[in-house]
């Protein structure tokens, strides 16, 4: 038997053969070829390969998505085997006398840069697609998997630590949990385990060796320890805790169709928090009753250039249509701090957190703005739609982040293309800024969503993504829920509603708390949905109180 | 050889959707080859990424060049999918 400990960040059990992530091909290097026609076998090889593949997923998007998106697929597939683009990749390969991934990658860098130099904003956009394609075939031609899982059947994934743009890019439906030997619970790994509600462990460290590759394993995911051959007794305590992880799943199951409301009566609004359209399914499964969070990152961290209107449209659309007129708050783009991306440029900040993030990335960059709110407003005929504001710390911002919106419904206007009017704004209340002009901040907007996360961080000088701030860093401070209360009285006494979109309102300790401020809204992982509508069931709201607030 | 002009009035132009329609389109008539043509260049339908390059947009006017086999089968099929879709 071998065991190991790193820290649990997403409860659960699961078992299942390790498998490691493969990292993209990255760096393509250029070698002398021995062979020629080796190397012309290699390249026709892999075109075959990826044109299955391709069509592969074209007919798995058919089934799940529809024709239109398979339709992209296609034609991807014929971008492999077009003549122009495979008569490119013979003569580099002839020319250079080199190996079958230069060739091919040096023949996508060609093609994509014509598409990119033409002055037709949609062609231009085109180049993204022969990369991806060139992307596929040399991925192929090294051997390595797409999506970065090298199995068919589900497996426990194992890495060092995934960055925000591969976690969007895992084929989610293969991974039973996650074994990494970095990150901390604060990890896009740990967040992506908890939407999905399956275990994960971060930091394991150098006990995860790489020759646990394609054994089973068994994690737990609260505990934290991965136990390779287990014997007779671990192997017998493992099985009742899968037992009774399977009991609670049946009893929370019970929880579904439910009303999120209390013994007395108060009704809160159950929502949940998702990084990608493929999210939406956890969503319906725990019977979330709207989306209080989506992370429009995902579409500018899963991409090489910026997203084109288009792109994002079709995202919004998918998920608003999907929860078929329940609200869908999106949070317009937050970048900066912790997610960086390369092609937005941004300069190195000795204090990313207080630098240029969110919606200060926004309002300078006026351009990038404008497309996300058109791709929104065009998305709100759809379903029903909000738009939320992050990072705000004054009223100017709010007001200039309203007339960006009136700009873009007059331009939607104005084109004929439809829109709902209607669609609610809102802002994240995450500064200790915004909470002292809570009063004047709501009286501009329809909603608040407090992110409790950054409101500890800021309002504790607590950088969140250090690990050794320990006990500094409590987000039960008097301090934090003492804002969230100045946030939704001022929210209440200007008629509009709030809600919470962090990690605490999942926090079933601090329930009755936000019961007695008259939270309107928690937003969680989808995972998390039926246990906090058992706990809501279960209270008394009138009988509430804010002793949490005291200091003791 | 057959030979018409149609007018594009879709706000995309020939973009890689319907570029690759067409090139599904065509593979299925052996020996018969379609070329689109645009002030002076051309591109053949199979040849997908030029074809997208020629960068046809709403309101230009193109040249579509019909060639051996079922010609006559084939352009009015085309003629008919330009119509429909773009």
């Amino acid at each position: 038997m071998i065991t190991f400990k790193g820290s649990g960040v997403s409860k659960g059990v699961a078992s299942g053969k390790v498998c490691f992530y493969q990292h993209p091909a990255s760096e393509i290097v250029k070698t002398a070829a021995a062979d020629l026609e080796y190397e012309k076998m290699r390249i026709h090889d892999a075109q075959m390969q990826t044109i299955d593949q391709l069509n592969a997923l074209a007919d798995k998007c058919r089934e799940e998505a529809g024709d239109e998106a398979a339709v992209l697929f296609e034609t991807h597939a014929m971008f492999v085997e077009d003549d122009d683009f495979v008569e490119c990749i013979q003569t580099t390969l002839e020319d250079e006398q080199c190996n079958a991934e230069y060739a091919v990658s040096e023949a996508g860098a060609q093609f994509a840069a014509m598409f990119a130099a033409m002055d037709d904003a949609y062609m231009a956009a085109r180049a993204a697609d022969i990369r991806d394609v060139a992307k596929r075939i040399v991925n192929n031609l090294m051997g390595v998997a797409d999506g970065g899982i090298a199995s068919e059947e589900p497996i426990i994934l194992a890495a060092d630590d995934l960055a925000p743009s591969e976690t969007v890019q895992l084929d989610k439906s293969k991974i039973l949990g996650f074994i990494m030997r970095g990150g901390s619970g604060n990890s896009h790994t740990a967040i992506l385990a908890r939407t999905m509600g399956i275990p994960a462990i971060c930091g394991a460290g150098d006990a995860l060796k790489d020759e646990y590759a394609d054994r089973v394993a068994y994690i737990d995911g609260e505990t934290g320890q991965v136990v390779l051959d287990p014997d007779e007794m671990t192997y017998q305590m493992l099985q009742e805790k899968f037992k009774k992880q399977q009991e609670m799943k049946e009893l929370m199951d019970t929880m579904k169709g439910q009303p999120d409301d209390t013994l007395d009566g108060v009704h809160i609004n159950v929502y949940c928090n998702i990084g990608s359209v493929e999210d939406v399914e956890a969503v319906l499964t725990n019977d979330g009753q709207g989306i209080g969070l989506f992370r429009s990152e995902f579409l500018y961290l899963a991409s090489e250039d910026y997203p084109t209107e288009e792109e994002q449209f079709e995202a919004y659309k998918a998920v608003a249509s999907k929860m078929g007129g329940k609200r869908v708050i999106i949070r317009t783009l937050d970048i900066g701090a912790d997610k960086q991306i390369d092609y937005f440029d941004l300069t190195k900040e000795e204090n990313p957190a207080l630098g240029l993030r969110a919606i200060r990335i926004c309002l300078n960059r006026p351009e990038i703005f404008r497309t996300q709110l058109r791709a929104l407003y065009r998305a709100s005929a759809f379903g029903k739609i909000a738009i939320m504001f992050p990072m705000i710390t004054s009223v100017w911002e709010v007001k200039e982040c309203k007339r960006a919106c009136q700009k873009v419904m007059a331009e939607l206007k104005a084109e004929g293309i439809p829109y709902n009017e209607e669609t609610e704004i809102g802002i994240m209340i995450e500064t200790p800024a915004s909470i002292f002009i809570a009063n004047d901040l709501a009286k501009e907007v329809d909603f608040f969503s407090v992110g409790t996360n950054d409101l500890t961080q800021y309002t504790l000088a607590c950088d969140r993504q250090s690990n050794d701030l320990g006990k500094f860093f409590d987000p039960h401070h008097p301090a934090v829920l003492r804002a969230l209360k100045m946030a939704a009285d001022a929210a209440h006494a200007n008629g509009i509603w709030i809600g919470i979109c962090g990690e605490l309102g999942s926090d079933l300790e601090l329930l009755p708390t936000f019961l007695a401020m008259g939270m309107d809204e928690l937003s969680v992982s989808p995972s998390k949905v039926l246990p906090l509508r058992a706990a809501i069931r279960q209270s008394i709201a009138k009988t509430c109180d804010l002793s949490k607030l005291e200091i003791v | 050889m057959k030979e018409f002009n149609f007018t594009i009035s879709d706000p995309l132009g020939i973009h890689a959707r319907p570029a690759g329609l067409l090139a599904k389109l065509i593979k299925g008539y052996d020996g018969t080859t379609v070329t689109f043509e645009k002030d002076g260049k051309e591109a053949k339908a199979t040849q997908l990424m030029k074809l997208m390059s020629l960068a046809i947009k709403q309101g230009d006017t193109i040249k579509v060049k019909v060639d051996g086999g079922a010609e006559g089968d084939v352009a009015s099929a085309i003629e008919a999918f330009l119509k429909e879709n773009l």
